[in-house]
């Protein structure tokens, strides 16, 4: 399966359902971030339930404390 | 002939024009943290010629800071200064004009209460989430806008709340991150600091000017190393039962008051403040320091500084102690008792 992650494509070796499992498998599941799937912002909630699919498109935004 | 042509290409810039920037020089801008993006942002603004900026930070500059925070110099490591002063000295020379007002102060409730309903909008240069979300409940609570910005190694990210009209950094973030990425652990290279401010102060200018409509009204964010760009449009995030921005319940201005030790992340250092130390004679403890010979013993008008080894304690005018070389809490505050009482 294959998605793209801010503009670049990333491979995904093993099955990913949802975009919280696609979180997890990217290592990210401890950010504070912001999804936006196939051009629809996500709530929180929404991550367990959203189905992901070849081909789909994600922008992902964490927040960050440095400055 | 230098009032006649100071301004004059950012008044060629359409949008601003001679009502924008009398605008400018006629608003106050309030900046919290004076670090490497705090910086970057005062020094924009004041080459801009807003008539008046506060600067609050609570630390001194050492000299890892050289790397990116663009007001210091090798001199400001070798007195400690701290960075509020060390930056005005640096904006005064710039624009005399400016009225800058310099707070060496560890900013909490208290400070932003007495402050905020006479600033036309805040800049977030913290380092901090704690200090964020107490930014971010105090412009609900005095509907003002803020601009949030953040960055670590490459990576950036900013966004305008707007009172009753964007949702607020309480409604985006659901929870603290504390993963342990901070420039002291993961670096930070400067160009992701300008890159941040130069969103943050365009979105000032454009508040400051009447130009609301040219907001971005996004969630910006980029990684320069990695070459990409993201802008979200997170209107529909607006949360109707957010405690800050939709049922003013201010839950980020409570428990406050109290001594409270923080832990500076990533700096082997914890923060010890005294809850109203209004008692504290700087003066005197310095001189009672000075007679026992400490390692080391350093002083200026704002802080003094010694070594217990393997600890550097230094402590500000107000009381505020840092205890460098440890981040346990309780081994600080034995340390604190010892000599700040």
């Amino acid at each position: 399966m294959k998605i793209r992650v801010n503009g670049e494509g990333v491979q995904l070796k093993q099955p990913i359902q949802t975009v919280e499992e696609l979180l997890h498998h990217l290592n990210l599941e401890k950010k504070s971030l912001i999804i936006e799937h196939n051009h629809i912002i996500l709530k929180k909630d929404q991550h367990r339930e959203s189905q992901v699919s070849d081909g789909d498109q994600f922008e992902i935004v964490h927040f960050v404390g440095g400055g | 002939m230098l009032s006649d042509n100071r301004y004059h290409r950012q008044m060629l810039f359409e949008p601003i024009g001679e009502a924008g920037q009398r605008s400018i020089q006629e608003s106050h801008v309030l900046i919290i943290g004076v670090g490497a993006l705090g910086s970057s942002s005062s020094e924009m603004l004041v080459r801009a010629g807003v008539g008046k900026i506060t600067l609050m930070d609570r630390d001194y500059v050492e000299e890892s800071n050289l790397q990116r925070q663009q007001l210091f110099s090798e001199e400001d490591v070798k007195n400690q200064t701290p960075k509020v002063i060390a930056a005005k000295n640096r904006l005064q020379a710039i624009n005399s004009h400016t009225i800058i007002e310099a707070k060496v102060i560890d900013v909490g409730v208290e400070e932003l209460d007495s402050i905020a309903e006479e600033v036309d909008v805040i800049i977030d240069a913290t380092d901090n989430f704690d200090t964020r979300l107490i930014i971010n409940d105090i412009c609900q609570k005095y509907r003002k806008p803020w601009v949030y910005g953040a960055c670590v190694a490459s990576y950036g990210v900013t966004f305008t709340v707007l009172p009753d009209e964007t949702p607020c950094l309480q409604c985006l973030m659901d929870h603290i991150p504390n993963d342990g990425a901070t420039c002291d652990t993961v670096g930070i290279i400067s160009p992701a600091v300008q890159m941040v401010v130069a969103h943050q102060v365009t979105e000032v200018i454009k508040l400051l000017t009447d130009n609301q409509d040219a907001l971005s009204g996004k969630l910006i964010a980029f990684d320069l190393w990695k070459n990409q760009q993201m802008e979200l449009k997170v209107a529909t995030l607006k949360d109707e039962n957010c405690p800050s921005c939709s049922q003013a319940k201010y839950p980020n201005l409570e428990y406050q008051a109290q001594v409270k030790t923080a832990v500076l992340c990533g700096r082997n250092t914890v923060q010890i403040r005294a809850g109203t130390q209004k008692n504290f004679h700087f003066i005197q403890f310095k001189e009672h320091l000075k007679d026992l010979n400490l390692t080391n013993f350093f002083s200026n008008p704002y802080l003094v500084s010694f070594e217990i080894d393997p600890f550097r304690i230094v402590v500000f005018k107000d009381g505020r102690t840092l205890i460098h070389g440890t981040k346990n809490p309780q081994e600080a505050k034995k340390l604190y008792y010892r000599f700040v009482g």
